[in-house]
């Protein structure tokens, strides 16, 4: 696995824990031999603001931000954060979305209009090679949890990469509080069996 | 040797536990916060937050002369508020070593502005290394140290948002203890009247002069040999974005940015076709080379404006005509979309003090922290937000200009302490009459809940001396200093309008909750679809947890409103200003007794 080269993107809103998911992916990068990097902003992003996580692992990565248009896979959270971020896609890209729609206060109080379904599928589907629409919050809230989600989704993530389960549960069991760690074990293996079919 | 995935933060916390700080001090900050937080994880080092910057620096300052190895950190604008301790510093140098870290923020992530303060190096005559990953962010701090007591100066090292937030591979060492150095009492040094600073203003040019020639051999400064048609310098995360988008090019890496390796640069120039500096903001190193006579592209090339990312820089390249155009450019057309800025959170009691000004029309004066987003639809309730604590100077400016609004100050308890006092203290000297109403959530909230003088927390999770607001305001000779709760929105209002009224100096402590540290202790609220007619007032508070459902009301065939039970908190800021009873509270959580 050590020729492994892959740029990652990790997309959703603040408070939805987009910088710890993106945390496991850098490290179970780096427990296969690689060297890994992540980049994160904090701070006032995080009170509800859209929030980015890039990963790069090589066997050598010089930046720390993927560089638009080179992005192999983008972990969406939220409907619309895939569409803000989807230029970061390399063409023929996989795209593991989380069908959560969270409009933004502005299309609550303002003119403005949160984009559809149809038009978000069509659009990804113009660019990516592969788009898994998966219903994340609710497989994780039909195992007791909403908030094992990004489980799901690095589950989904982690077959993709056609990869060994194992490094993936190792960190993913050493990052999560002790009381959670049996709710996200399911919510990743639900993820990595083929949990985007419940999607629609 | 063990290796850790670790941020620049946790690294350079790292890098001053193994060098052997012993003592270390910061006021938090984006992009600098979790340095401290960090090296409060070691028992060995003695660490705390200040109320601002300068006392920080101060104190650190005060712990090298007195022989322990020290760390005092803070974000850009910090070093603002803590430069008068940087320059004094500088002539007095050191005893044991100190470091200080300022964490820069081009692209303003979460900033006022994008200083540059490479350029503080220069200005205080203080070596200053930049790092550009976490392990050279570890080793810098080590060597940041041994500089500073070889030479007697305090070392800057200066971080961006991407050394400091972006995560890589460390090796972890052990920790150098190191003896205390003596303090021997020596005031030509350490006393810095004019007739002794003139005497030290010379040996710090010499310290400077021989400063430049360790930076010539010094193996921070490296050159990565490739191509020579093209030759770059960079340093810090520019550095990363250069060696990704020039793989072939050769490289000249200053790690020590100030001061400036000048024969390394000739050298370097003398044997590449064209010379290029790729750094972030000011053009610092590209002044300095062609000062020296050097023909070189920088600028002209690169942005001086926001953060550099790799595309920016392949795009200034290839604009220029330095690079050929690759495949990278396709841009899927996603048409408009909404915009997401952060917003207060749900159930945040600033919200409940910026809807009573917007509704009272005055004009507000704010400061730093989360509140800073009062200023965002729907509430736009801000109207000035410069710098930390300068609500209530400039509120008082315009008083004495004659502003034919009212306006009040609005400033965060961790502000208010920061430097809210002595602009206070000038209120109530000059009998100014200007509203300051503090909005007390007991924690510094923007930058991730640290304690402050007011939570009476300490950073090493000590319960030490709670410092009373209101107590503070009346010693200070403030003689209309009311207490209140923010959520109880009429009291307020009256109480502005009462605090006005007096003429004087007034102090109102609006305590309100930070939903991070407690809780409003009761359930959702619910929306009863029948009473509902779709008005969109609970819209205007601007309420995350607050959407337009599906169902329109017959009548206006507006959306009724629909509170999001995961997110709503309970606060009941909506139930109050609805119009029509349509909204119920959520049953009350019994508190459990501790």
């Amino acid at each position: 696995m050590t020729n492994k080269k892959a740029n990652f993107l990790l997309a959703g809103v603040g408070g939805q824990g987009t910088l710890l998911a993106s945390d496991i992916v850098a490290e179970v990068g780096l427990r296969q031999g690689l060297e890994a990097k992540k980049s994160e902003v904090h701070c006032m992003s995080q009170r509800g603001g859209a929030v980015t996580s890039h990963v790069r692992w090589g066997e050598k990565v010089a930046s720390p931000l993927c560089e638009k248009g080179t992005v192999d896979f983008f972990v969406a959270q939220e409907m619309l954060e895939a569409m803000r971020w989807l230029e970061y896609l390399r063409p023929g890209g996989t795209v593991i979305l989380s069908q959560q729609e969270l409009p933004p206060t502005g299309t609550v109080f303002g003119s403005a209009v949160y984009p559809d379904k149809e038009r978000i599928f069509t659009t990804i589907g113009q660019i990516a090679g592969k788009l898994l629409a998966l219903d994340a919050v609710g497989v994780a809230e039909s195992l007791g949890n909403r908030r094992t989600a990004n489980s799901v989704l690095l589950g989904a993530l982690s077959a993709e990469l056609a990869e060994d389960e194992q490094p993936w549960l190792e960190v993913i069991m050493e990052k999560v509080p002790a009381r959670h760690k049996e709710v996200n074990r399911k919510a990743f293996l639900a993820g990595r069996e083929g949990a985007w079919e419940l999607g629609d | 040797m063990d290796k850790a995935l670790m941020s620049g933060n946790e690294a350079l916390a790292r890098g001053a536990w193994e060098a052997g700080v012993e003592v270390a001090t910061a006021y938090p900050g984006t992009p600098s916060t979790e340095i401290l937080q960090n090296v409060a994880l070691y028992d060995d080092i003695y660490s705390e937050w200040a109320a601002n910057e300068k006392v920080a620096l101060d104190t650190a300052i005060g712990s090298a002369y007195a022989g322990r190895r020290t760390m005092a950190v803070m974000k850009h604008v910090g070093l603002n508020v803590a430069s008068e301790a940087l320059f004094y510093a500088s002539y007095t140098g050191v005893n044991a070593g100190l470091v200080i870290i300022t964490a820069d923020d081009p692209g303003m992530h979460s900033s006022q502005n994008e200083q540059d303060n490479r350029n503080y190096a220069r200005f205080a005559k203080a070596p200053m290394l930049e790092p550009s990953d976490s392990q050279e962010a570890k080793e810098f701090v080590a060597l940041a140290l041994a500089l500073s007591e070889e030479h007697d100066t305090p070392v800057l090292i200066r971080t961006t948002t991407r050394t400091s937030h972006a995560k890589s591979v460390i090796t972890l060492e052990d920790r150098e203890t190191k003896e205390k150095r003596p303090y021997i009492k020596n005031p030509p040094k350490f006393v810095m009247i004019p007739a002794y600073a003139r005497r030290r203003h010379p040996v710090i040019e010499e310290r400077t002069a021989k400063l430049r020639q360790w930076a010539e051999t010094c193996a921070i400064n490296t050159i990565e040999w490739g191509d020579k048609k093209i030759g770059i310098i960079s340093a810090g995360a520019a550095f990363q974005y250069a060696r990704e988008i020039f793989p072939n090019a050769s490289i000249l890496k200053l790690g020590m940015a100030w001061p400036m390796p000048e024969q390394k640069i000739r050298d370097f120039a003398a044997q590449v076709d064209r010379l290029l500096i790729i750094e972030e903001l000011e053009p610092f190193i590209e002044e300095h080379v062609r000062q020296m006579g050097i023909a070189v592209e920088g600028k002209s090339i690169f942005p001086a404006i926001g953060e550099l990312t790799p595309e920016r820089v392949r795009a200034a390249a290839v604009e220029a005509g330095v690079l050929a155009k690759n495949g990278n450019g396709h841009t899927p057309d996603v048409g408009a979309l909404p915009i997401r800025p952060p917003v207060l959170c749900a159930g945040c009691g600033h919200r409940d003090v910026f809807w009573t000004l917007r509704r009272l029309k005055v004009t507000v004066n704010s400061d730093i922290g989360c509140y800073a987003l009062g200023v965002l639809p729907p509430l736009e309730s801000s109207d000035t937000i410069g710098a930390m604590g300068a609500s209530i100077g400039v509120a008082m400016g315009m008083r004495h200009a004659g502003l034919e609004k009212e306006n009040v100050a609005v400033i965060g308890d961790s502000t208010f302490f920061h430097s809210g006092l002595s602009a206070l203290a000038t209120a109530v000297y000059n009998n100014t009459p200007i509203v300051v109403i503090v909005v007390d959530n007991r924690t510094t909230g923007m930058t991730g809940h640290q304690g402050n003088p007011g939570s009476g927390e300490t950073l090493r999770g000590e319960h030490g001396h709670r410092i009373d607001i209101a107590a503070v305001a009346r010693a200070l000779g403030v003689k209309h200093v009311y207490e209140l709760e923010a959520r109880e929105l009429k009291e307020m209002q009256n109480t502005i309008k009462e605090a006005q009224k007096s003429g004087e100096p007034a102090v109102i402590v609006a305590r309100t909750i930070c939903v991070f540290e407690t809780s409003h202790n009761r359930e959702p609220y619910i929306v009863h679809n029948d009473d509902c007619n779709g008005c969109t007032l609970c819209f205007r508070i601007g309420c995350p947890a607050i959407f337009k459902s599906d169902e329109l009301d017959e009548k206006t065939q507006r959306p009724k409103a629909w509170i999001d039970p995961v997110q709503c908190v309970g606060c009941g800021l909506c139930y109050d200003v609805c119009a029509r009873q349509a909204i119920e509270p959520g049953k009350e959580i019994p508190v459990m007794a501790a």
